[in-house]
């Protein structure tokens, strides 16, 4: 568990954001009432699958999805600046500075062709008034640090000349360049094989170890959450269905959604059983999402209260760091969601959904 | 395994030319994308072949359906020898292999209608007139699409539906074989469960046989019969499913098993693993001898010197490896040498366990 959090170790606050796009079919609801917190030297781990809105909420933090099409309310505090409203110059300074970000594919976040020193200098020249040359002798010592071999020779090189695994050590280099103090790493390992994986993961982990940052780890992995997260915010269709710790998360599960992701999973430490537990249907469109709870349309377990939007509230007062969006009781979640002795989602009974 | 094997492949290479020149283009190198692959399988079993990017798994599949030219080897398929043979001889062959790719977006034509799509290679085999569309709309149905979308456009679907629809293109011809080239990789979990379901209804009900290729290896573990694990271009361990999990052989192996992250954290607090450093070496020079060596932490003198054979231990479990896990001496006694073995490779049993610095120290399990 996490010891009770003072406000001094809060880093950001995130209240009620909501992000749409207009677009010629109609206005996207790509982030739909988002609050979560990051303390300093915590990963959070946002969860998802694609069109969840897992990556939108990350970039809209960095201000990187602006444009005119593009709608943000709400409210995201760094440390008491508001960071929705700031001025396009104001989060220059932010970006690269006090918050820094991974992207999941490295080969198109790297320019291909700036050499990779030239490319961290100049990030880090952009933040401190410091010489070529010592933003040079900083740049060796940033990759020595997250493990790239004969660094000083390597910076010389341009990004094709590395491998995926490379890239991403470059990545993270620059990241850290500035000192940031929360890092929002977007599917960092996914474009990469599991044992590179495992490599950058203990990479990722020391690092916030030894400079405290905050994380925010975006990812559809629930292996490499239980891995290196402190706290899971699991997203559904625009909206957070359930947040919790580590523990609460993957042992305890409020919402039947995420019943259905630890159901589904195929993992390689287990017997196969005959048949993989699936989520019936597709993720709601979010043009036109349902009413009410999001992923009523697939749950097992609806009942007629679900056409009313459930909030993200603590459930139970036992765990208060734990909350969900599920008008079950409390009582009836723990019943209903074992299947076959397991944590998992009963199939849909009724329309069958392709 | 039935007495006459669907697929047969014997020493199987596939070398890609590297050229260079700005007039006349010279061969200065090779990459050894597979190199000296055996393997077969029965009918109506599912065969997982697994690596990381750049092991030759994909190029493999490829080369068993003749989409590359095999630099070497011989392939059969239902007894008869397929490697070379031309264009009109592979005809019915084809028929009878078919492949499902990985991206369902680049699989299917944007142009062309879904009935069209799984209609293709109905037309191709002679099949002609209304046939085809009642056929089509059956082979929907039996993926789990609605047979009134037939008119629809691949963008119309989503990914996992886009899925379904190389599914029953693949269907369409009735094949004993299908080649899936990670069918599920590009889908999201939940949607990853429908699939992998519904191609193990599909075997079932049509007696097929699959390759699957996949570099996940607890997406393997639910689908394969017997898994096949290839590291530069050839294949390291192949054993029975679920003995590859619970009593891994090759140190590629373990380490594999032990990088991938398992959804649930008190467990992999527990574990404890045998670390994979480094990457993988370039495949247009591979390493003399074991070409895992340069990464294995147990690599001796003798890996470099000689390649080792691969060794078949009880119960039909295959593995290359001079310094061999979770096997005794006594079962490394027993052991002999696999006819899949690469002929390159050397013909002595691997080391008993004592001639090991450090021993059984570094014995590591893959589990628990």
């Amino acid at each position: 568990m996490t010891p009770a959090m003072s406000d001094a170790e809060r880093l950001l606050d995130v209240d009620d954001l909501r992000v749409s796009f207009r677009t010629e079919e109609g206005v996207v609801h790509a982030v739909d009432g988002v609050s979560f917190h990051v303390d300093r030297g915590e990963v959070l781990a946002i969860v998802g699958e694609s069109g969840s809105g897992k990556t939108v909420t990350g970039m809209s933090l960095m201000g990187l999805n602006r444009s005119p099409n593009a709608t943000f309310r709400g409210r995201a505090t760094l440390k008491g600046r508001e960071l929705l409203s700031a001025s396009d110059a104001e989060l220059r300074r932010v970006r690269g500075g006090e918050i820094a970000m991974i992207f999941q594919d490295p080969m198109t976040a790297l320019n291909p062709v700036q050499r990779i020193g030239d490319q961290i200098v100049e990030q880090i020249r952009a933040h401190e008034p410091l010489s070529k040359a010592q933003a040079l002798d900083r740049s060796v010592e940033l990759m020595e640090r997250v493990g790239v071999p004969r660094a000083a020779e390597r910076l010389r090189s341009y990004p094709h000349e590395f491998s995926g695994g490379m890239r991403q050590r470059v990545m993270i280099a620059m990241a850290l360049s500035c000192s940031p103090e929360l890092l929002i790493a977007d599917e960092p390992t996914t474009a990469l094989d599991v044992t590179i994986q495992a490599q950058i993961l203990r990479e990722l982990d020391q690092l916030r170890r030894e400079t405290q940052a905050g994380v925010i780890l975006v990812t559809h992995d629930l292996g490499v959450v239980a891995e290196i997260a402190d706290r899971i915010a699991v997203m559904y269709g625009g909206r957070i269905v359930e947040q919790g710790t580590l523990d609460e998360l993957f042992y305890d599960p409020q919402h039947p959604y995420t019943w259905g992701l630890l159901g589904s999973i195929t993992r390689v430490d287990r017997d196969r059983p005959g048949r993989l537990p699936a989520i019936a249907g597709l993720p709601p469109s979010l043009l036109a999402p349902p009413s009410g709870c999001h992923f009523r349309p697939r749950c097992p377990h609806e009942f007629d209260k679900c056409v009313q939007r459930p909030e993200l509230e603590v459930r139970d007062p036992a765990q208060p760091d734990h909350c969900d969006r599920c008008w079950l009781a409390v009582e009836d979640k723990r019943r209903l969601r074992v299947v076959d002795g397991e944590i998992g989602l009963a199939a849909k009974q009724g329309k069958v959904v392709a | 395994m039935t007495a006459a094997p669907l697929l047969e492949v014997e020493h199987l290479q596939l070398y890609f030319p590297i050229r260079r020149g700005v007039i006349v283009d010279r061969t200065i190198g090779h990459v050894h994308a597979v190199d000296d692959v055996s393997l077969s399988l029965g009918e109506g079993e599912t065969l997982g072949i697994v690596g990381e990017s750049g092991c030759g798994k994909t190029t493999l599949s490829r080369a068993i359906v003749r989409l590359l030219e095999p630099t070497g080897g011989a392939i059969r398929f239902r007894g008869r020898e397929i490697t070379r043979a031309g264009r009109r001889e592979l005809a019915p062959v084809r028929r009878e292999l078919q492949m499902v790719f990985q991206d369902p977006q680049a699989s299917l034509n944007p142009r062309k209608r879904v009935g069209q799509i799984v209609g293709a290679p109905l037309v191709l085999h002679g099949v002609k007139g209304a046939a085809v569309e009642r056929r089509v709309r059956e082979l929907l149905g039996r993926v789990g699409l609605n047979p009134e979308h037939v008119n629809r456009f691949p963008h119309e679907f989503s990914g996992g539906q886009r899925q379904r629809i190389g599914i029953a293109r693949a269907l369409a011809v009735e094949p004993k074989l299908m080649m899936l080239d990670e069918p599920v990789s590009a889908l999201d979990v939940s949607i990853q469960a429908q699939v992998i379901n519904l191609l193990d209804d599909l075997q079932d009900e049509f007696g097929l046989a699959y390759v699957f290729v996949a570099h996940d290896l607890s997406v393997v573990r639910h689908v394969s019969d017997r898994i096949a694990v290839m590291y530069l271009g050839k294949i390291v361990e192949s054993s029975p499913a679920e003995e590859l999990y619970t009593k891994p052989i090759h140190p590629y192996t373990v380490g594999l098993l032990g990088a991938i992250p398992i959804p649930d954290p008190r467990q992999n607090r527990a574990r404890r693993r045998l670390v994979v450093a480094g990457e993988p070496p370039n495949p247009i020079e591979p390493p003399s001898g074991c070409r895992f060596r340069t990464r294995c932490p147990r690599a001796t003198d003798v890996c470099a010197a000689v390649e080792p054979q691969l060794t078949e231990y009880a119960g039909g479990h295959v593995a290359a490896c001079h310094h061999p896990l979770n096997v005794t001496d006594a079962e490394i006694a027993a052991a002999r040498r696999s006819p899949l073995s690469p002929l390159s490779s050397g013909d002595q049993l691997p080391q008993p366990h004592a001639s090991l610095p450090g021993g059984d120290a570094a014995e590591v399990a893959a589990e628990g």
